[in-house]
This record gives C-alpha cells, sequence and structure tokens, in this order.
C-alpha cells in the first residue's frame, strides 16, 4: 500500500513503476493461467467433452446459474457444518490429548491409524447408519479436517517450556491454572494455522460424500453432470468449488492475523 | 540469625533406582534475609538444588526445610528467575509481571478487585528495574536486558520471602550484567528478601552474595564455605580491590580441583 501511496505523489514515474506488481501479481496469474488454457483448447481442438475451453465453461456457468449456485451454497453449508464440528472437536481432543503425556502416548498411534484410512471409505458406513444427504457429506467433512487440527493443538501443548512450567508450578499453580495460562494461549497459533489445512481438507470431505451418496451438493451436481457428458458443467462445478475454498481459506488467514498477531511479530514490529 | 532454608543430607537421584545420583549428603543452611551464592563446575547439581529449595522436586532421602516448614510441595513463597526470561509473548510486560499473583493462592482472589493497587505495585517495581514505562511494550519489543529485568519483577511482585537466580545474568553482555547486577544488590538491600543466587560467575557470587558456598562435581555436596567479608553497601569499584581479586582467585582454584577430581 505504501508504495502506490508514494508512487501517486510524483507522478512523473512511468506507469510500469506505478503499478503494484506483488498486489497484482495473483489476479495476473490467474488470468493468465485461463488464456494458457484457452489457447491449448484452440491450438489442440480438444472437443468439450474431453477438455472444455474456460470460455466454454463460464458460459456453463451463466446458463446453469441456478442449479449451480443452490448446489454451491449447499456444499458450503455441509462444508462449514462439518469444518465447525471438527474446529470444536479438534480443539477438545487435542487439549484432551495434550494434558498428560501418557494419553498423548496413548491415544496418538490410534490416531494416526485414524487418519490413514481413507475417509471415501467411510462414506458407505455413514450412509448405512445415517442414510444419503446433508448428514454423510458433513460427517465425512468433519471426519477429514479434524486430525490437523487436534496434531496442531496437542504440539502447542507439549511444548510449553519447561523454566515456564517450573516457575508457576513453584508458585503452586495446578495443572489447570498451567493450561489456561499458558497451554492454551501458546497453542492458538498453531490451531489457527491448521484451520487453514482443515478447511480445505473439509472441502475433499464434503464433496467425496456428496458424490457418492446424495442428491445435492456440488459433488452430486458434478457427477450426474459427468453421466449426461455435460462436461462444461463439471468444470464449473470445480470452478466454484476452488472459488468457496480460496475463500474460505482467505477467512481463516484472516481471523488467524487477527486472534495471534503476537505470533508474526516481525512483521508487526516494522 | 533464623534459617530460612535447610538442607540436610539430602540424596536425590533422577530416572529411578539406577538412576543419576545428582547431589548426594547436601548440606547447607541460609538464613533469613541473607544473599548466598552458590558456585561449582558443570553438572554439580545446582540446578537440582533450585527444584529443591523449590518443591519442585522431593528428596529421596534428607530434609529441605523451607520457613520452618518440611518440603513436601511447592512452596509458594519464591520467587524464580531463569537464564530464559521466558515472558509470554501475548502477554505485555506489565501483565506478564502480574501472572503470580493470578497463581498464588494469597492474591488470586483479591487480584479482581484490587487490580489498581497491583498494577501500582507493579508498576513501582518496574520503575526499580529502571522500566519506566515499558509496562504496556510486549516482551519481544524489549532486549534481552531489559527482559530479563522484567524477569526479576516477575519474580518479585508476590513480595516472595525467597528469590532463587538460576544463572540470571548468564545471557547479558558484560556492561548490562554490571549494571543487572547493582539492581539485584540494591533490591536486597530496599526489601530484605532471602536471595539464593546460582552462577557461574565468580566475580559476580562475591560482589553480590554475604555467603558462597562452593559445591564439588557430580554427585553434589558442598565442598567449602565463604563469607564474604566486604562491608555493604558495595560499589562497583570493589572489584578492582585485591581482597576482592584474591578471594575470585581462590574459589577459581577451589572449583579447579574440584572439576579435576571428577
Amino acid at each position: 500500500m505504501s508504495v502506490l501511496t508514494e508512487n501517486t505523489a510524483t507522478p512523473a514515474k512511468p506507469l510500469a513503476q506505478r503499478i503494484n506488481w506483488v498486489k497484482l501479481a495473483p489476479w495476473l496469474y490467474t488470468i493468465g493461467l485461463f488464456v494458457l488454457w484457452e489457447l491449448l483448447v484452440i491450438v489442440l481442438q480438444t472437443p468439450p467433452t474431453i477438455l472444455p475451453a474456460p470460455s466454454r465453461v463460464f458460459q456453463a456457468i451463466v446458463q446453469y446459474w441456478s442449479p449451480i449456485w443452490k448446489n454451491s451454497l449447499q456444499t458450503l453449508y455441509t462444508t462449514t457444518v462439518g469444518f465447525a464440528i471438527a474446529v470444536v472437536a479438534g480443539l477438545a481432543i487435542g487439549l484432551f490429548i495434550g494434558w498428560s503425556k501418557a494419553i498423548y502416548a496413548g491415544l496418538y498411534p490410534l490416531m494416526i491409524g485414524f487418519n490413514a484410512i481413507p475417509k471415501v471409505a467411510l462414506v458407505p458406513i455413514l450412509v448405512i447408519w445415517f442414510g444419503i444427504g446433508a448428514v454423510p457429506a458433513i460427517l465425512t467433512a468433519f471426519l477429514i479436517s479434524f486430525f490437523p487440527i487436534v496434531v496442531n493443538v496437542a504440539t502447542g501443548l507439549a511444548t510449553i517450556e519447561p523454566e515456564t512450567e517450573d516457575v508457576l508450578r513453584a508458585l503452586g499453580a495446578k495443572k489447570l491454572d498451567i493450561m489456561l495460562k499458558v497451554g492454551i494461549p501458546r497453542s492458538m497459533p498453531y490451531f489457527f494455522g491448521s484451520l487453514k489445512v482443515a478447511i480445505t481438507l473439509a472441502f475433499v470431505g464434503s464433496v467425496v460424500s456428496e458424490t457418492v451418496a446424495s442428491n445435492y451438493g456440488l459433488g452430486n451436481m458434478m457427477s450426474s453432470a459427468q453421466s449426461q457428458f455435460n462436461v462444461p458443467l463439471v468444470f464449473a462445478g470445480l470452478l466454484m468449488l476452488a472459488v468457496e475454498g480460496i475463500a474460505m481459506y482467505a477467512l481463516m488467514a484472516w481471523i488467524e492475523m487477527r486472534m495471534t498477531g503476537w505470533a508474526h511479530r516481525s512483521s508487526m514490529s516494522q | 540469625m533464623p534459617h530460612l532454608v535447610t538442607i540436610d543430607n539430602v540424596d536425590m537421584r533422577y530416572g529411578g533406582a539406577a538412576g543419576t545420583l545428582a547431589v548426594s549428603g547436601l548440606t547447607m543452611k541460609v538464613g533469613k534475609g541473607e544473599f548466598a551464592a552458590v558456585v561449582g563446575p558443570s553438572g554439580c547439581g545446582k540446578s537440582t538444588l533450585m527444584k529443591l529449595v523449590t518443591g519442585l522436586h522431593i528428596p529421596q532421602s534428607g530434609v529441605v526445610v523451607v520457613a520452618e516448614k518440611q518440603v513436601t510441595k511447592p512452596v509458594s513463597i519464591v520467587g524464580m528467575a531463569f537464564q530464559n526470561p521466558t515472558m509470554l509473548p501475548w502477554r505485555t510486560t506489565l501483565d506478564n509481571i502480574l501472572l503470580p499473583l493470578e497463581i498464588v493462592e494469597r492474591h488470586r482472589h483479591r487480584l479482581r478487585a484490587n487490580k489498581k493497587e497491583y498494577v501500582e505495585k507493579a508498576e513501582h517495581l518496574l520503575e526499580t528495574v529502571g522500566l519506566k514505562g515499558f509496562g504496556s511494550k510486549f516482551p519481544w519489543q524489549l532486549s534481552g536486558g531489559m527482559q530479563q529485568r522484567a524477569n526479576l519483577c516477575r519474580a518479585l511482585i508476590h513480595e516472595p520471602e525467597l528469590l532463587m537466580l538460576d544463572e540470571p545474568f548468564g545471557a547479558l553482555d558484560a556492561f548490562t550484567r554490571e549494571e543487572l547486577w547493582c539492581v539485584i544488590r540494591d533490591l536486597h538491600a530496599a526489601q530484605g528478601v532471602t536471595i539464593i543466587l546460582v552462577t557461574h560467575d565468580l566475580r559476580e557470587a562475591t560482589f553480590l552474595a554475604d555467603r558462597i558456598f562452593v559445591m564439588s562435581a557430580r554427585p553434589g555436596k558442598v565442598l567449602k564455605e565463604h563469607t564474604v567479608p566486604f562491608a555493604r553497601p558495595r560499589d562497583l569499584e570493589v572489584m578492582y580491590e585485591k581482597a576482592f581479586n584474591d578471594m575470585v582467585h581462590e574459589l577459581h582454584g577451589e572449583i579447579a580441583s574440584a572439576r579435576v577430581v571428577a
């Protein structure tokens, strides 16, 4: 920002120097990608049923806007609900695991084993339990995204400096005091950092489940579009997912900055 | 002089029956209001001594008595400061200093209602150590020396009877260290607190302490006890007197031979 305001004061500089290229870069690169894609389709003359050009995809977005919008909201809904449960449960389990070395040692292998299971394999089980629809999508989003939150919170708690703990214990601090005063605030940067990873994983979970077992959502929309060879609509769905993913990631990054600015010292002290 | 700290024939072994013996047959007494320094070769169990006195470790044999009570749990009348200032980065310096008050039983229930009084006290302490007006800064905005000053304030805020210092000035440059020696000297003179200072720096020990305990190599025990003869208040100039240098020299010799034995 400062570069921009500084340069408007001296308008003698050429245009190329007046533009903040770093701020503009994400947009330029995105446009560049679409242009490249468009050119590739024109040069190779790929049929739209194999790889539709971006212009064709945008056309599909306009054409099918009503179902796309409805299904995007549905996916956003299942993802954020699953993610919200993951935040609450991940925080709770992370605090529980980080509480003592014995719990940490006992539960950690179990958690890793659980995380190694492909969540798509759990969808049929969830369908048996809850039927098809929003519930399996929410639960899959939850199951896939809570692990990084747990690991990060537990790590934050497990790495309290021993001196800090000694100082407080010598004053008669209980385990709960140390957790409340040091452990939890200390693990917050880890926690907020993990949200960025978790939210993108949550999209993976909800879309996988919608594809396999739902009548709503972008996953379902894309799988039925695919069965009708409506490939531009499939790509339109992918594009919407990317947009939602970027928006939620940006939101998490913003929350992280707001909540734990102290952990980003170098940028704040300037 | 009544003794605030009595350690009698203490053994402390880490890691079960076959573990390392950190201190063995350790005996020492520190009087109320006294400034004691503990020196010795590295690995002589100085940090173990800190943990024994504060009740973080309970010895396998022997007795530790602090303030006429046998130590069986953390004693809470102590303040501690380590070489690493361990300020919490999400709290301002002032809030860091107030942290012990949120823990110590006698203050934690009064803190909210008497916040103003406590803040005034913390600000007074900050002024004493030369950090007036820095309370609202975050610790990572302070230099190492300033953080260590704030660390001393945190160790003193709950008016401990005993201050345990574990090489608090080890990581500082020579001039800052001398400044903080004077800060500690003045705090000791003004508040009448009992101080046990664990250090590698023999000049530091001789300048600050009333008595110096020389410890042996592991397993640690007290080899020799010196009474420091220089009159208080001491000026930094005392370090250039012959008697001062002779004493540092003697201590140096004792520790060197303790290392050879090990």
